[in-house]
């Protein structure tokens, strides 16, 4: 028995949803609460324009600006509101380094709280009681189900998101990178690297 | 508010499932979920912890035995009730409305 469960987060709705949504949908339309128009928007704001990129785009800057990196880490949302990127009204994002000695990773173990503004919306494995009720629990187990082998020699640092605060792993660089320009680091910062499910993608260029 | 929602440290979930290139949205459903409580939030009717408690009220079952965007559902229908924007007497007949169009349209 592999699960108890189909929740999930992307199997089929059951039949009422299709139904109860298209129903909501057109009383607000009918009733002038809400231009269709606006309904399509919002869906292309965050299936095409924000998501991991733009989160990789600051971590590739820390990597390479050690200024920026401590001014990440001390405040968070006023540096990622410098960059536009400014979340949920009141919701902090707090920054933490991955180092040699330790590794971190980000749940919300009540629901589904992500720094949307940073990394777009959440995968649905991060939505699903699977990964909410385990990583707290047996982080160790549930990251090597990733692939992701921390030795036992480092901790790990399980941050649970709440509404008020919001979590971003900043990665380890990988090695041989030291000659690659920002663009090419960001493209080795996975989405998942950010949450702290994996590490940051090995660069193929380096050296074995 | 302690609940069937609270599952940090809880045994018996099972394996966690990812999938690779995983897109935004699985289908069209998730989209117009979506895009309603994202108007909602846009408008100032989803404060974060009212959405919460719009999720924590639902059916204990039906939370653990939905996909996630049921639970936005659940809010999106909620929400709309406590904030006056439709009743259920009204999304009912709506309801029964559309799905009369469409049984006609596939006839």
């Amino acid at each position: 028995m592999d699960q108890i469960t189909r929740s999930d987060g992307y199997t089929q709705p059951p039949p009422y949803v299709a139904l109860r949504i298209k129903a909501i949908q057109s009383l607000l339309v009918e009733k002038g609460l809400v231009a269709q128009d606006a309904l399509d928007e919002v869906v292309d704001i965050y299936e095409n324009r924000i998501g991991p990129k733009d989160g990789a785009a600051v971590i590739a800057r820390a990597w390479v600006e050690p200024e920026f990196k401590a001014r990440l880490l001390e405040d968070g949302i006023g540096t990622l509101a410098e960059l536009g990127m400014t979340g949920f009204e009141g919701a902090h994002v707090l920054f933490v380094e991955n180092t040699d000695q330790v590794h971190n990773v980000v749940v919300c173990t009540l629901c589904s709280c992500y720094p949307w503004a940073v990394l777009g919306l959440p995968p649905a494995w991060y939505k699903a009681p699977q990964y909410r009720s385990r990583v707290v629990l047996e982080p160790r187990k549930v990251l090597a189900e990733f692939g992701t082998t921390v030795p036992s020699e480092k901790e790990i640092r399980v941050w649970d998101s709440t509404a008020e605060i919001r979590y971003i792993v900043i990665p380890q660089r990988p090695s041989g990178t030291e000659g690659l320009s920002v663009d090419q680091l960001a493209e080795l910062v996975n989405r998942d690297s950010m949450i702290g499910t994996r590490f940051a993608t090995p660069y193929e260029g380096a050296a074995a | 508010m302690n609940g069937i929602h609270d599952v940090g440290g809880e045994h018996g979930f099972g394996a966690v499932t990812t999938e690779a290139n995983e897109p935004v949205f699985h289908g069209q459903w998730e989209r117009d979920v979506f895009s309603v409580i994202g108007i909602y939030f846009a408008a100032g009717l989803c404060p974060l912890d009212e959405f919460r408690h719009s999720i924590e009220v639902m059916d204990p079952a039906e939370y653990l035995s939905t996909p996630y965007y049921v639970h936005w559902l659940r809010a999106a229908e909620n929400l709309a009730f406590w904030n006056g924007l439709f009743t259920p007497e009204e999304l009912q007949a709506r309801i029964e409305e559309i799905e009369a169009h469409e049984k006609r349209e596939s006839a």
